[in-house]
């Protein structure tokens, strides 16, 4: 087993009356696709949204790499290495696909007020590296074709490898995956369990939220159960799958008269 | 005849120069701004009472307007870092009032609602004011063309972008690794800066500022400049601007060669005139004159 680069402890988030996360707790190896798994409704977006800034939990700790980053700012936790993608493919729709993989490439200077007027030799330098960047994570998820598109102009499914394509600008060390397959055709969504595939065997770590189990179970391991804002269960897919009390989370349970 | 085209000329130019300054604001950042007439007074006040009072070079005014402007709207961008839409609008229209309102009411340094009059302006009294109104004409333009430049600079770099990103989606510019908040009060410091600059030479050209210069019709016309131009656009706010002097000045002598129709009906027909233009630019080119381009292209050399 390899080393965790996530770390959650007790994570806990209440909105209003609801609790959302009820003292969460979930690791994450190095080098593995973990997938976390739960019915609607037992927190996984909940949980995404703390782990990654956008959201401050109410009690609990996330540490990751090391670095303790509970309720730490988003962009924090991206300069960190740890990158979301969201649910609802969130491109910025009037740029381009290639504007868009550039806006999450990390240090630019050009981004500093002065530098943008004077458009200094590390400016430049640091653009034309990330367009070489973007031009090839481009190449790898075949999104070449429609670079210069507004990202407005993309399919659902282009939309989805966008969001990974912008997270891989941010020199992830962990990719947080909030279904990367929902509502994709199953031909691209095999596309896309492939990319992940492909991203795993060169080192990356991945969480995945997903509800297509098809998606998981090829792809998958460990799978961790969330239910009702805690963790249920964590084991491979098969394991998982013959769970009873996984299944009675998902099934509801049986009443004994 | 002449003398009067020069001076909507320069009224032109400084409109246009607000346009610059809340297109920065509101066009790239997408912070609705309606108090842009309280930095435009800012900068309006700081020129007139240094150049006047304390006798600072006239440069040094504008300098002085560009940064006291620029302050306030750092400070204002932090105050309202978590509000947006309808309720950013409500606040800067106050802040505007309140600039109005302390410049109405404080009357040992503004000398209140009676206004300061005498500012100087660059060479006034020793040209004629003809030569004066086309010296300033240069001026107003040149600080056009200079500010055009810089934003569109700014505009077309990866600053420009990150703002881009902030007025589409907050959460997706933080989770690009941006801090978004420093991003929002840049760019509303800059915007601001642009704007208390458009007002310092507006106090030096007029030479007598007053509260009631600074009421919020003129917000109105900016935003409507910009939005005739096309928001995000930096040309756009300047075809923007020009268009909105001319359907301001030309209406006039438009409802003049009606005939048969009274004065106060032709006063009335100027305002239809100008609302149905901007009403049918808006139906039918809702993106503005010249629509919002972004420049980077995958395919270039370089």
């Amino acid at each position: 087993m390899t080393a965790p680069i996530l770390e959650v402890r007790g994570l806990v988030r209440r909105f209003g009356g609801v609790t959302a996360l009820n003292g969460l707790d979930l690791t994450v190896r190095r080098g593995t696709v973990t997938a976390l798994i739960g019915p609607n409704g037992a927190g996984k977006s909940t949980a995404f949204q703390c782990i990654s800034g956008v959201i401050r939990p109410d009690a609990g700790q996330v540490v990751f790499n090391g670095q303790d980053i509970t309720g730490a700012r988003p962009d924090r936790v991206t300069r960190a290495g740890l990158v979301r993608s969201f649910q609802i493919a969130r491109g910025i729709p009037r740029l381009t696909v290639f504007e868009n993989l550039l806006l999450y490439g990390p240090a630019q200077p050009g981004e500093g007020l002065a530098s943008a007027i004077l458009r200094g030799p590390a400016a430049r330098r640091r653009e034309e590296e990330l367009r070489e960047r973007a031009r090839a994570i481009a190449a790898r998820l075949n999104l070449a074709r429609v670079l210069d598109n507004p990202a407005s102009a993309l399919s659902g499914g282009q939309k989805k490898l966008m969001e990974i394509g912008r997270a891989l600008m941010a020199e992830p060390k962990l990719l947080l995956l909030d279904e990367p397959v929902a509502g994709v055709n199953p031909t691209l969504a095999a596309e896309i369990a492939q990319h992940i595939a492909h991203l795993r065997d060169e080192g990356m770590t991945v969480l995945v939220v997903e509800h297509h189990m098809d998606f998981v179970a090829s792809l998958c391991d460990p799978v961790i159960v969330m239910a009702e804002g805690r963790l249920l269960a964590e084991g491979d897919f098969q394991s998982i799958a013959s769970n009873h009390q996984v299944q009675e989370a998902y099934m509801g349970r049986r009443v004994h008269a | 005849m002449d003398a009067y085209i020069v001076a909507m000329l320069v009224f032109a130019g400084v409109y246009a120069l607000m346009a610059l300054g809340l297109n920065v604001i509101w066009g790239l950042a997408g912070m609705v701004n309606l108090g842009l007439v309280g930095f435009f007074g800012l900068g309006a006040y700081a020129t007139a009472l240094l150049t006047k009072n304390f006798l600072w070079p006239m440069p040094m005014g504008w300098a002085a307007g560009a940064a006291v402007a620029a302050l306030a709207g750092g400070l204002m961008a932090l105050i309202v870092a978590r509000l947006r839409g309808d309720y950013l609008a409500i606040v800067t229209l106050g802040f505007a009032e309140v600039i109005r309102l302390v410049a109405s009411n404080e009357v040992w340094l503004t000398n209140g609602t009676d206004g300061i009059s005498g500012i100087p302006g660059p060479w006034r009294g020793q040209v004629s004011p003809q030569e004066f109104n086309l010296i300033f004409l240069g001026l107003v333009w040149a600080a056009v063309g200079v500010a055009f430049i810089l934003l569109a600079r700014i505009s077309h770099s990866p600053f420009g972008r990150v703002l881009r990103a902030v007025r589409e989606d907050e959460d997706v510019a933080a989770v690009a690794g941006k801090p978004v908040l420093w991003f929002k009060i840049r760019a509303f410091a800059l915007g601001a800066a642009v704007l208390g600059f458009a007002g310092a030479l507006y106090a030096h050209y007029n030479a007598y500022i007053a509260p009631e210069g600074f009421a919020p019709l003129l917000t109105i016309y900016i935003v409507l400049a910009l939005t005739a131009g096309g928001v995000g656009a930096m040309r756009g706010a300047i075809v923007g601007a020009l268009l909105v002097v001319l359907l301001l000045e030309g209406t006039r002598f438009l409802a003049q060669v009606i005939p048969g129709v009274s004065p106060v009906q032709k006063a009335a027909l100027r305002e239809g005139i100008i609302a149905l233009s901007l009403i049918l630019l808006l139906r039918f080119r809702p993106q503005g004159l010249i629509p919002e381009r972004t420049r980077t292209r995958a395919k270039e050399a370089s």
